[in-house]
């Protein structure tokens, strides 16, 4: 176990590096002159070639990329196109802020009605519920944000003024409603999925047959032997939705009007933003790799009888 | 799914196994649902040109946002065209993304790194596995979305250059641009979680003994990629194929959506959404954003529950 830890630890490094090397060529690759955007209409050649210089441009691709990795360690992102003078960092501090209230409220949706409502389509195996579960789970697990966001705007804000359209409040506020809720319908499904498959398989185990047979009360059947075996690969499932709620906040917050970094990123790209997306791009690979990471030790943790080599 | 072992399923009464499997899955009410939603989908936007009452761009200034009537079924959009018909259209646009990935990424790509991954271990594995761990670490819509914004203007030199060198015009009037780079992106993806379901299988069946009498006899290593394994290795491949069908249908809309996909005035589902999911439009005419959500809706849908129809008739285990 602490290995493997370590060996994906030291692995770890190389994968970010490529990561971010990928995410910087590309962006330096991208249309777009920093250095005609920065001029303006002051450009001549020599200005141009003399800010070259000065933002060291000019320099090899990799040596641009070292300079860049070691100033963004620092803290330092570079500074943004479109707002000249604005540090990419202060650009995206506040915003994945909200980004994450977001994703959390998303995620308790996930769980808060994922885990009760796969738990009742395995104990009502079979019959018409189960199967309008499954099936209504197969259809919100694959269908996009923006499929299901303009269908919730039309009913709850549009018809039934129940909900406001867009903005954000903060967590506490009927906003987050709408969008937390979009974005957490596909965890729904996918967490109930998983829940209903697991419970099902430890339902049919010797040892919960051995426990009611000796006389235990249904109740503490289920809570000390299904549910805490079930949970298993359920725990392991909210490290994984982490994708989900990365490409729902794009879209979600685009049409809520969020200020978080999802929006950000859409935005960045619109403006040809590129230390912007650079930035973003990179941070959400470094989130990305270590929650796969976190995930799989937890797996390991929770589940003794898996060994990594 | 990827517990699927692949083992020698006996055929009984002469028939293939193809041909079971297949009689079996149209026994399935959610098969053949899904079968018939996507026929009719894909079907209508192949021949676009001829089931479509009207073009794509014909515009009809005197029947603007019209509700849906006799002469337009779906009624029109903000410059009087038949959203019938640009749907119709949209289907052709995802049709030709959808299966230009899937072939060249998953199929193509992905089977091939998989099974010389699989059957030749040690290096080329290491390799592939690692590039495909890669690939892994991004997000993937960031990725795809970063690709299609900066590779696009690249693209598009090179596509102009060909036109200028070759005097072949229209290229980039027809679009094809916007069709290379969201394909492109979109297959760069795909191709890995195929290759890492064809190499779990392989590496399963590359032990029995038919494969190692194949090799006593001496043939060649693609005759035993292709001839012996690929064959035992297809029904998991065919499930995921089905599941992934979906998932790159949608990516197409997603692009399209963001504006990084395909451009107008080719026609998108994702086009046709972004168009009308403004709360203005949304209060005065839902009948813009219905339609093209209903349709990606349903064609999304109908695949996955194609796969899983698939899966239940090809994977019993894997229940």
């Amino acid at each position: 176990m602490l290995v493997y830890v370590a060996r994906r630890l030291l692995w770890l490094p190389v994968l970010l590096a490529s990561v971010t090397f990928v995410t910087f060529v590309l962006g330096r690759y991208g249309p777009g002159d920093p250095v005609q955007v920065r001029l303006g209409t002051k450009y001549t050649p020599e200005a141009a070639a003399r800010l070259r210089r000065e933002m060291g441009l000019d320099r090899p691709l990799l040596v641009q990329y070292v300079d860049y990795i070691r100033k963004a360690l620092q803290g330092n992102l570079g500074e943004s196109y479109t707002y000249p003078g604005r540090s990419v960092a202060s650009l995206i501090g506040k915003k994945i802020w909200v980004s994450a209230q977001l994703g959390f409220a998303a995620l308790l949706i996930g769980v808060a009605l994922g885990i009760p409502l796969g738990l009742l389509a395995a104990y009502r195996q079979g019959t018409w519920l189960d199967t309008a579960l499954v099936s209504g789970a197969l259809f919100f697990y694959s269908m996009p944000v923006f499929i299901t966001a303009p269908f919730l705007i039309l009913v709850f804000a549009v018809k039934l003024h129940l909900l406001p359209t867009s903005g954000w409040q903060g967590l506490f506020s009927p906003h987050i409603v709408m969008p937390a809720l979009v974005m957490g319908l596909p965890g729904v499904a996918g967490i109930g999925r998983l829940t209903r498959a697991s419970a099902m398989e430890v339902l049919g185990q010797d040892y919960v047959r051995t426990a009611r047979a000796k006389g235990l009360p249904e109740h503490l059947v289920q809570s000390r032997h299904v549910l805490r075996n079930a949970m298993i690969p359920i725990a392991t499932v909210i490290g994984f939705s982490l994708a989900g709620l990365v490409e729902g906040a794009f879209i979600t917050e685009t049409l809520f009007g969020i200020p978080g970094i999802g929006r950000l990123a859409v935005d960045s790209i619109f403006r040809r933003d590129y230390p912007v997306i650079t930035a973003l791009t990179m941070i959400f690979a470094v989130a990305f790799v270590l929650a796969n990471l976190l995930v799989d030790i937890l797996y390991a943790f929770l589940d003794p009888r898996i060994r990594y080599r | 799914m990827h517990k699927a072992q692949a083992v020698a399923i006996p055929t009984g009464r002469g028939e293939s196994l193809w041909l079971r499997s297949f009689r079996k899955l149209l026994r399935k009410p959610k098969a053949v649902f899904a079968l018939v939603v996507i026929l009719l989908l894909y079907g209508s936007g192949l021949f676009a040109h001829w089931v479509a009452p009207y073009g794509y761009n014909q515009q009809d200034l005197t029947a603007v946002r019209q509700p849906p009537s006799a002469r337009h079924w779906l009624g029109t959009d903000g410059v009087g065209r038949d959203i019938l018909s640009r749907i119709i259209y949209s289907l052709r646009t995802n049709l030709i993304i959808t299966a230009a990935s899937v072939l060249t990424g998953s199929l193509l790509l992905g089977v091939t790194l998989g099974l010389l991954s699989g059957y030749l271990g040690g290096k080329v594995d290491s390799l592939v596995m690692r590039i495909g761990e890669l690939f892994t670490a991004f997000p993937g819509i960031l990725l795809v979305i970063l690709m299609a914004a900066t590779l696009k203007p690249r693209v598009l030199e090179l596509v102009r250059d060909f036109e200028d060198a070759t005097g072949i015009r229209g290229l980039v009037r027809w679009g094809i641009v916007d069709y290379f780079v969201v394909f492109g992106a979109l297959a760069a993806f795909s191709w890995i979680g195929m290759a890492r379901l064809v190499r779990g299988q392989v590496l399963s069946l590359k032990e029995q003994a038919f494969v190692e009498s194949a090799r006593a006899m001496g043939a060649s290593l693609w005759r035993i990629l292709l001839v012996h394994l690929l064959p035992n290795a297809l029904p998991p491949v065919i499930v995921s194929v089905s599941m992934g069908l979906g998932a790159i249908a949608g990516a197409e809309v997603v692009l399209s959506w963001l504006g990084i996909g395909i451009q107008p005035p080719v026609p998108s589902l994702g086009n046709m959404i972004w168009e009308g999911q403004s709360i203005s439009v949304l209060q005065k005419w839902p009948h813009m954003l219905l339609p093209p959500v209903v349709t990606v809706a349903l064609l999304i849908f109908a695949w996955n529950l194609l796969g899983d129809a698939l899966n239940d008739v090809l994977n019993p285990k894997a229940r």
